[in-house]
């Protein structure tokens, strides 16, 4: 194969079972392939006003030209529409999905149609097998089902193992897919949408050579980045603290959102904190596979049984700063231990750690409030810090026994529309809001975000370098600072690269690395498929009923106050204007 | 004295499969496919990680199966191969309990390390190294 050709869709209809392949070089050319070539099959594939959980929502993986070929072009977009926003769904997962499906041969995978039973999916580069998984479905423990998989399937090391938990096949609004354990297609609840098409997992596999234009070159851009890489010092940090290397400094600069953002300030912060968990839990590091950074931290947490003296469970865990935020901070557990058992129980059961603990802080709230009593709560009584009634909400969320658990599973916008407490009900666009306190930026990123999610401009780190230089962002300045990190976005997640490398690949780099497979692209050219890809989201978006107009802020977000101040309606408005017409000027 | 790569220790292994990549661009191409060693996880990520590769054997089982005498014996332990003599049997691969012979499916011949030590360069946490084999070792 030759490393700069990518064509392949492959598309399997879950309902005939059939699949076929269709080549289909033009869309990656013009798009780069990730993000860019998901958006094109989302609106070709998915009818306007489709149900989410309807047959007719399709299930689009694709990857890009660096995924497999250079370091850290790990990872692969999932498309989709979001059962719990009823727009736009996307989601970039790691593990060893990425370069397994650039080894397959698939530039990208259509999914259609809905199975009348349980199945799940061999994929390589021979073709599609659908297998039966009734034997699965129903499952407590998502890492059961892959080890099963793993166990009736070759291909130990060539592999992604990409499948759902209890929360998917119960469609809840935001379950996620789960690979290698411990990497997530997390947000949007793609999950729910494998379970309305009863897929269980899905498996694939490869081992390929590509053949290059210029070797030389292709070895020198290499050596450049892999060098840069294992020697900047950010990715030190990643590899030795993780994504929880924020919880100290998030703390500090009172931005950690904790018990439904009625403070900002975690007492847990010091204990949940990378540094204290790499003292004292840290039992694995792991990495997505062509990534020598190895940010994955594996907690071994050792319990005794409670009726067997000296007879212990030893389980690992893996944590990250948002679950650390959403099932800690906002939920007031300050114990270790406590949000370890209760980030195992979500991870088996396959839900999003981050809407879960937004969805479980509102619950909270709007019983302190008195807005749900325990004939709602099914007689639990919800306390911040109290991790085991938390565990028991998380078996109701999936298990719903009543209808006050079903809204819950359907996301915090839709169980503050029936029970009220809007104003502190933390989603934007529909999705619960991430671990950001930091200013107008944060806020304006995810309203604004075609996810609706930090990722989109990572407004938190506008608003961080903000604060450090004592400068208050006027909404103008935040909406242009996220659109421009938004456009450079979409081409990186089109290669497909995992933005902890975003600073490694600057878009002189990433023409370098074209250069080197033989291709010519231009550094303007890479920004114009960028802006051209997130235009094309809004496309979508707006088709699917999205205003800018329309956007509800939670009262709660201007009632506390960040490190740039109060943020204000007005400002937040004016940035969304502001970000709306920037958009179309594209 | 003869070289050969080796597993220093394992358990410093992340999977990043960083070496995997390294010895495919020895070829002057990308990907894993042409790769002579190969990570895999122990049996699910929380468990860790192995090292599949030749250990340069002294006395060679893949070599010992090989009916063609395209796998011959290097000189201090291990083998080098002869692509153009391989009929693509497998015995080889069969033969090497420790998973050390790798499939280039492309070519369908096997992929055996010739502990070069262009990998190690690659692993950033001290997986492997390239040593001396002392005489009489296997």
């Amino acid at each position: 194969m030759d490393a700069a050709s990518l064509s392949k869709v492959l598309y399997v209809d879950l309902g005939r079972k059939r699949s076929w392949v269709e080549e289909k070089p033009q869309l990656f050319e013009n798009t780069l392939g990730g993000t860019g070539v998901g958006i094109r099959l989302l609106l070709e594939e998915c009818p306007q006003g489709a149900n989410p959980l309807g047959p007719e929502n399709p299930i689009i993986f694709s990857i890009g030209y660096l995924n497999a070929i250079f370091p850290l072009g790990s990872k692969t977009v999932a498309m989709f529409k979001s059962p719990l926003t009823g727009n736009l769904g996307e989601s970039h997962g790691g593990g060893r999905s990425g370069v397994a499906q650039r080894m397959a041969g698939y530039g990208a995978m259509v999914i259609r149609g809905k199975s009348d039973a349980p199945v799940y999916l061999v994929i390589d580069s021979g073709g599609v097998k659908i297998k039966d998984a009734s034997s699965l479905w129903g499952m407590n423990s998502s890492s059961t089902v892959g080890r099963i998989i793993r166990e009736n399937e070759v291909g130990a090391g060539s592999r992604a193992i990409m499948r759902i938990g209890k929360a998917g096949e119960r469609l809840i609004s935001y379950a996620c897919v789960i690979t290698e354990t411990y990497r997530h297609f997390g947000r949007l609840g793609f999950g729910a949408v494998f379970g309305s098409k009863r897929l269980k997992a899905i498996m694939i596999s490869g081992r390929a050579s590509f053949s290059l234009k210029d070797p030389k070159l292709y070895r020198e851009a290499y050596d450049d980045i892999f060098n840069t890489v294992t020697k900047s010092p950010l990715m030190k940090k990643y590899h030795e603290l993780g994504t929880p290397m924020n919880v100290l400094s998030l703390n500090m600069a009172s931005s950690i959102p904790t018990k439904n953002l009625q403070s900002t300030k975690f007492e847990g912060a010091e204990s949940l904190s990378g540094e204290s968990l790499r003292e004292k839990y840290l039992g694995k590091r792991a990495a997505c596979a062509h990534c020598p950074v190895s940010c994955i931290h594996i907690a071994a947490l050792r319990e005794p049984y409670a009726t067997e003296p000296y007879f212990y469970k030893t389980r690992m865990i893996s944590y990250d700063y948002e679950p650390i935020y959403s099932l800690g901070s906002m939920l007031g557990i300050a114990s270790v231990d406590g949000y370890l058992n209760l980030m195992d129980r979500v991870e088996e059961v396959g839900l999003d750690a981050m809407s879960t603990g937004v969805v479980l802080s509102w619950a909270t709230e709007a019983m302190e409030k008195g807005l749900v009593g325990n004939d709602e709560t099914n007689g639990l009584l919800l306390k911040f810090g109290d991790y085991k009634t938390y565990i028991e909400a998380v078996e109701r969320l999936v298990t719903p026994p009543n209808d006050f658990y079903r809204a819950l599973g359907k996301g915090v916008v839709y169980a503050s529309s029936i029970y009220g407490g809007r104003d502190f009900a933390l989603a934007f666009g529909g999705n619960e809001m991430p671990g950001y306190h930091t200013g107008l930026a944060a806020h304006l990123g995810t309203l604004v975000g075609a996810r609706h999610s930090h990722l989109d401009g990572a407004g938190y780190a506008i608003d961080q370098k903000a604060t450090a230089s004592g400068k208050t962002l006027s909404p103008q300045e935040a909406a242009e600072e996220l659109y421009k990190e938004e456009v450079w976005r979409q081409t990186l997640s089109s290669l497909v690269v995992c933005y902890f490398a975003r600073n490694i690949y600057t878009p002189e780099t990433v023409a370098r690395c074209f250069k080197a497979l033989g291709k010519n692209l231009m550094v303007e050219e890479l920004s114009q498929i960028g802006r051209r890809t997130l235009r094309a989201k809004y496309e979508f978006k707006l088709k699917e009923g999205f205003s800018f107009g329309g956007l509800t802020l939670p009262k709660r977000i201007m009632e506390v106050p960040t490190p740039q101040g109060i943020i204000k309606e007005d400002d937040l408005r004016e940035g969304i204007r502001a970000f709306e017409s920037l958009l179309k000027k594209t | 004295m003869t070289k050969r790569l080796s597993v220093v220790d394992v358990d410093l292994c992340v999977g990043c499969q960083s070496c995997m990549f390294a010895c495919n661009r020895r070829f002057a191409e990308a990907g894993l496919g042409r790769s002579a060693i190969h990570i895999q996880s122990v049996g699910g990520f929380e468990r860790g990680f192995v090292v599949k590769v030749c250990r340069a054997c002294r006395d060679p089982p893949c070599a010992k199966v090989c009916p063609t005498g395209a796998i011959y014996k290097r000189a201090g332990g291990g083998v080098l191969l002869n692509y153009y003599k391989c009929n693509s049997c497998g015995n080889c691969a069969k033969e090497c309990i420790i998973g050390g012979v790798q499939w280039d499916t492309s070519l369908d011949k096997p992929t055996i390390c010739v502990h070069c030590g262009y990998c190690v360069k690659y692993c950033p946490y001290g997986v492997i190294r390239l040593e001396e084999l002392p005489p009489g070792e296997t």
